[in-house]
């Protein structure tokens, strides 16, 4: 035989021509419409429109990730309020979750299964099922008040998730570690914050990217409830760049572009970790 | 808890089975509670008033016509929402059956096989799988309305591409037709459930012993053999969290649907949560309330038959 045997294990070294096809594959496939993407964003206002199109913009127009700040939907603000209600979600649903989902993990107490079955319809419904309910709930919300009627409504639909995967990782860590903390002396609170917490905390990051990347992108909810303009988030801001008259793809899709770079960011620090975090809170 | 109380009891009274009870419930509720409020405050109790506003007609701007409830007028009255004239409701409810089957199952299959070749050892993975990740950072409205702009008939580029490759001979206004825009949105719906259901599969495998599958290889068992024997039941509650969070995700999408189907009014490419946004514009919050109402109980009856199909409740609960 040519090829050295070897010795009874699996190779697990795959092919590198495969593996070359596979991530061009890959590429291709999760590239295709960002790339469609960033062109037009270096387009000019009249190359957007051509017909036939063109592929590729005659002189890059990277003056559009400039200018784009100053044009009237404003997308400065629409960041504002995307960041607020995207961080103020996921503090209140950590804030909110995180002893509930320690509590339900630790102990049996009557109400404990009506209260896990709560959560599981939680996840059932979804803002798009209950606009009509939730229009009729927060419509008095006006000003900065809406942002507080967002973040409500974005903490509540995510918080299911949130308590599941975390139960599931505090469900993990040993009972007598607990006890034993219990034992010294220190407070249930105590206990949670000093003992459990630093030992699921791949649970808790990948609650906080669930909740933000939802948040950061939802859009039924801010559709219905925000009307003043200078208020919006970017879901419900963006298309505005689509006048009746004026269609300013290229901005769109270049504020669309900038607002993947934080969320992406946020994927790569924690890459490691939300796949371990995936995997406790679906396999046990 | 009081087990690991070191000071004698026996000379205390015992509280009752009923009063400890009743002292465990109490100790539960700081901790629980603030999930509570926000439940019933901010899900539950939008629900209930969904479902009383579907007993009363409105009229299309939101103005509540009379006091008096019209029982299951707006359900199945002469305009109701399952028999609004015009509204070919059979081929709604189909198409909604057909959208959650058919994008939850190419999503599962297509996510085994990512995920299969992303769980292999070779440089630049890290990167590849952040590469993934990209339908998932960018919102699904963005997404949706870049192929709604690459797919229009004058000045989409996508087009341009299909024509000038050959494939097609002239290009076509996809978001135009009800059918191609359904199937289109399909496409959309799964290219943007694929991340989620990737990463959770691929956790999945990382959970799969190599020690195991060393065993298999020793014994003779081929690579299909060792995938369709080991890895997949190991597998098996990983695709099943991931089918059900699909489920509900798809099941309620707005956005997909309503960027890529460019027909107004009540085509045959509409689904019920999408009719629901169609009605609650012609025809105010009674009608669509009713319709959200049937949507969520249609919601729940798809996922009872993936429950009693699949049976994951073992590894779910």
């Amino acid at each position: 035989m040519a090829k050295t045997p070897h010795r009874g294990g699996i190779d697990r070294r795959p092919n590198p021509w495969l593996v070359s096809l596979g991530a061009l594959a890959i590429v291709a496939f999760f590239g295709f419409p960002y790339a469609l993407m960033f062109v037009t964003s270096l387009k000019t206002r009249l190359e957007v429109t051509d017909i036939p199109p063109v592929y590729f913009p005659a002189q890059p127009q990277f003056s559009n990730y400039i200018t784009v700040w100053a044009s009237s939907v404003n997308p400065a603000s629409a960041l504002v309020s995307t960041t607020v209600i995207a961080v103020g979600a996921t503090l209140l649903v950590l804030l909110i979750a995180t002893p509930a989902a320690y509590y339900v993990a630790r102990f049996r107490f009557p109400g404990r299964l009506v209260f896990l079955l709560l959560v599981l319809i939680t996840q059932m419904l979804q803002p798009t099922v209950l606009a009509v309910g939730l229009f009729q709930q927060f419509k008095g919300w006006e000003g900065y008040a809406v942002w507080a009627a967002l973040i409500l409504i974005n903490a509540a639909f995510n918080l299911s998730f949130a308590i599941w995967i975390m139960q599931a990782f505090f469900a993990g860590v040993p009972k007598e570690i607990d006890e034993a903390a219990l034992i010294d002396g220190l407070g249930r609170l105590q206990t949670m914050f000093r003992i459990s917490l630093p030992l699921v905390w791949p649970g808790i990051v990948t609650a906080i990217v669930f909740v933000f990347v939802n948040t950061w992108n939802e859009y039924a909810a801010a559709l219905i409830l925000v009307q003043q303009t200078n208020l919006q988030p970017l879901t419900v801001a963006m298309p505005r760049f689509l006048g009746l008259y004026i269609q300013d793809w290229q901005y769109l899709f270049t504020v669309a572009l900038i607002a993947i770079v934080p969320v992406i960011v946020l994927f790569a620090l924690i890459e490691k970790r939300l796949i371990g975090g995936l995997t406790a809170g679906s396999v046990k | 808890m009081s087990t690991t109380d070191t000071l004698p009891r026996a000379a205390k009274p015992r509280p009752t089975a009923q009063a400890l009870r009743r002292q465990e419930a109490l100790r539960a509720l700081p901790w629980v509670t603030p999930t509570l409020a926000l439940i019933v405050g901010v899900v539950l109790f939008p629900a209930g008033l969904m479902v009383y506003t579907s007993f009363f007609k409105y009229n299309n701007k939101g103005i509540r016509k009379s006091d008096e409830p019209v029982g299951l007028d707006n359900y199945i009255g002469p305009a109701g929402a399952l028999t609004f004239p015009g509204v070919p409701i059979d081929r709604i409810l189909l198409n909604t059956v057909l959208w959650v089957v058919v994008v939850v199952l190419f999503t599962v299959l297509l996510s085994l096989l990512i995920a299969q070749f992303l769980n292999k050892p070779f440089r630049g993975r890290k990167l590849l799988r952040l590469f993934i990740i990209l339908p998932w950072a960018c919102s699904v409205v963005m997404t949706a309305t870049v192929f709604r702009y690459g797919l229009q008939e004058n000045v989409g580029l996508f087009n341009r591409l299909l024509v000038d490759t050959g494939i097609l001979e002239q290009s076509r206004a996809w978001t135009k037709d009800p059918t191609s825009a359904f199937w289109i949105a399909v496409f959309v719906a799964i290219y943007v459930s694929l991340p989620f259901t990737t990463y959770t599969i691929l956790a999945g495998l990382q959970a799969v012993p190599t020690d195991v599958l060393e065993a298999a290889h020793v014994d003779g068992a081929s690579v299909p053999q060792r995938y369709w024997h080991i890895v997949l039941p190991l597998l098996r509650p990983a695709i099943a969290v991931a089918a059900l969070i699909n489920i509900i995700n798809v099941f309620n999408s707005l956005p997909i649907l309503r960027l890529l189907q460019e027909t107004p009014g009540y085509h045959t490419g509409h689904i019920t949560t999408t009719l629901m946004y169609e009605y609650q514009r012609a025809l105010g919050p009674g009608v669509s309330s009713a319709l959200s109402v049937l949507n969520f109980l249609f919601c729940l009856v798809i996922i009872a038959i993936y429950l009693a199909v699949v049976q994951p409740t073992k590894e779910v609960a």
